[in-house]
């Protein structure tokens, strides 16, 4: 026994605190495991299936016609990193700019409030809403689907994300630091360049590159843009194949090698959204 | 309250505070400020919290402009001209009168740019004689032994006390002739802050240092004139022994005997 005495009040205020604690931290826990368990099932499957699918001639072969005996998925492989890397590169310094005027100037101006909501409307919007406003406005007007179609309705996923790390990460800044850099006769876009955007820097980086793993999976905004392309084309005025638009082609088609090559997109495609959200965190973990 | 232009005999000002008001929004922060800031010397601001010593501070580099809803109305004067009124631009006033604060804010790269970075925003300086500022700088804010080895380390790798003089140094080394601290030893342990006081001693050989403190003890120790500030009004400004030892008001002995309240 004790020889501490504690009072039979505390003692058992005590132990209800116990008992609450066990239960919560169980409900929390299975919720975990509730979670945690899909995520790795389809991991499981995708590794299982994709695995099975995957062979160099994918790398080098273009989309094969149905039942035939070879193909691959390069020029989806190619026009999928064409366009996901050219929206990133539209999209990114748009959204760091917008991010930078919502945090630094425009932050208690009407302006500054009506481009948040209109960032927060856009930032949820359904990307199929997206790709038929691309469709409407590029592809119906030029009579063509082409891959720079599909380039600006991916850009226009990718600002809102941008835009919103951006003012997030700048507005953790403390204004301690800002007052410091004016202090010393700093001019305003110095401040921002030099000493914010610097020390926000890789929460930045962080949202880029979450808003490219977000785009290197979404279908819906290719589907009426880039459509797709059976050859190799690095023409961007030009139908353009992209691994999200093969994948849902080739999975719902009876055809056994068409098939097997969706299951070989969707475990690239998982793998390369994987390493890029690891990098994102990687990269936050650095500076923070 | 009755004091007109409070002046310390014998001394030429370098700052002249006139009628000076202040406001944040609606309410009223500091209430017809008139005091003048003998040149190279140690003058330190004291009074409890809220009684506007640090707003006071930061209008002498017009930092509150960076927030819409403050205001100031009267006349801060440097070396004669008003600088709230001045047409010259405020990056060049705030060159002259150097700002430390009350946290360390290491800017987010190494220890020399940190320093450089400032340097460079008004000289074009050849590596080599930038080199001999920041060792200079560094020098004189007594962190260059500490420092020497790792200048191209991250300022935030110091310490906290290390983090303030490297504050200080970035502060000194484009040469300014008014240094403002706003309580620059509150965050850091007493061993960092002996070292801070004895730095002030020395700087005021060369700027004009004006120092707002929580701390009496070293209002007294290092400074050569002090203020006393209550409610937004200056009760009473003097030499700090004469303040100290026989001060004129009521007010302030009772918050220097501590009973106050």
């Amino acid at each position: 026994m004790s020889s501490i005495s504690i009072d039979g009040a505390r003692l058992a205020l005590h132990r209800k605190r116990k008992a609450v604690n066990a239960v919560a931290l169980v409900l929390s826990l299975g919720a975990m495991v509730f979670g945690v368990f899909w995520l790795i099932w389809i991991l499981f499957e995708t590794v299982y299936l994709g695995v099975g699918g995957l062979a160099l001639s994918v790398f080098t072969e273009m989309t094969p016609p149905p039942q035939a005996e070879v193909g691959g998925l390069a020029n989806a492989i190619f026009g999928s990193a064409v366009m996901v890397t050219l929206a990133t590169l539209v999209g990114t310094p748009i959204g760091i700019m917008a991010g930078i005027y919502l945090a630094e100037y425009g932050q208690k101006t009407w302006l500054g409030r009506i481009t948040q909501f209109i960032n927060d409307i856009l930032l949820s919007a359904p990307s199929i809403v997206i790709g038929l406003f691309i469709y409407t406005v590029i592809v119906a007007r030029f009579k063509s689907y082409s891959g720079w179609a599909g380039v600006l309705a991916l850009a226009l996923i990718v600002i809102p994300v941008v835009i919103r790390t951006t003012e997030n990460m700048l507005s953790l800044i403390p204004n301690a630091l800002r007052e410091a850099a004016y202090a010393l006769g700093t001019p305003k876009w110095k401040v921002i360049w030099s000493i914010t955007l610097k020390a926000a820097r890789a929460g930045v980086i962080t949202g880029v590159l979450l808003a490219l793993a977000r785009i290197a999976g979404e279908t819906a905004p290719l589907l009426f843009t880039a459509l797709s392309n059976q050859f190799w084309t690095s023409d961007l005025r030009e139908p353009m194949a992209s691994l999200p638009v093969t994948i849902f082609k080739f999975a719902m088609s009876p055809y056994e090698n068409w098939q097997k090559l969706a299951w070989a997109g969707v475990f690239l495609i998982t793998m390369g959204v994987l390493a890029l959200n690891i990098l994102a965190r990687v990269l936050f973990r650095n500076k923070h | 309250m009755d004091t007109r232009v409070q002046v310390a005999a014998g001394e030429s000002p370098k700052l002249s505070v006139r009628d000076l008001n202040f406001y944040y929004g609606g309410f009223h922060a500091l209430k017809k400020i008139n005091l003048e800031i003998p040149e190279r010397k140690v003058t330190a601001f004291i009074g409890p919290s809220g009684c506007g010593k640090s707003t006071l501070l930061r209008v002498f580099n017009r930092m509150f402009e960076l927030y819409p809803e403050q205001r100031a109305e009267g006349a801060v004067l440097l070396d004669g001209e008003d600088i709230l009124t001045s047409k010259l631009d405020i990056s060049l006033i705030r060159a002259k009168i150097g700002m430390v604060f009350q946290k360390p804010t290491p800017f987010p790269m190494s220890i020399y740019e940190n320093i450089a970075f400032g340097v460079r925003l008004f000289e074009a300086l050849p590596r080599a004689e930038m080199d001999e500022r920041v060792e200079w700088a560094l020098k004189k804010a007594a962190l260059w032994n500490e420092a020497r080895d790792k200048l191209s380390q991250s300022g935030s790798s110091l310490s906290g006390g290390q983090q303030q003089r490297l504050c200080i140094a970035r502060g000194i080394a484009i040469k300014p002739e008014v240094l403002l601290l706003d309580e620059p030893c509150s965050a850091l342990d007493p061993i960092s802050t002996g070292k801070i006081e004895e730095l002030i001693h020395e700087l005021k050989s060369d700027y004009t240092v004006v120092i707002v403190t929580h701390n009496m003890q070293q209002a007294a120790r290092c400074s050569d004139y002090t203020a006393y500030m209550y409610l937004g009004d200056l009760v009473e400004f003097g030499p700090t022994a004469e303040l100290f030892m026989k001060p004129k008001k009521r007010d302030t002995e009772d918050y220097i005997t501590g009973r106050f309240g």
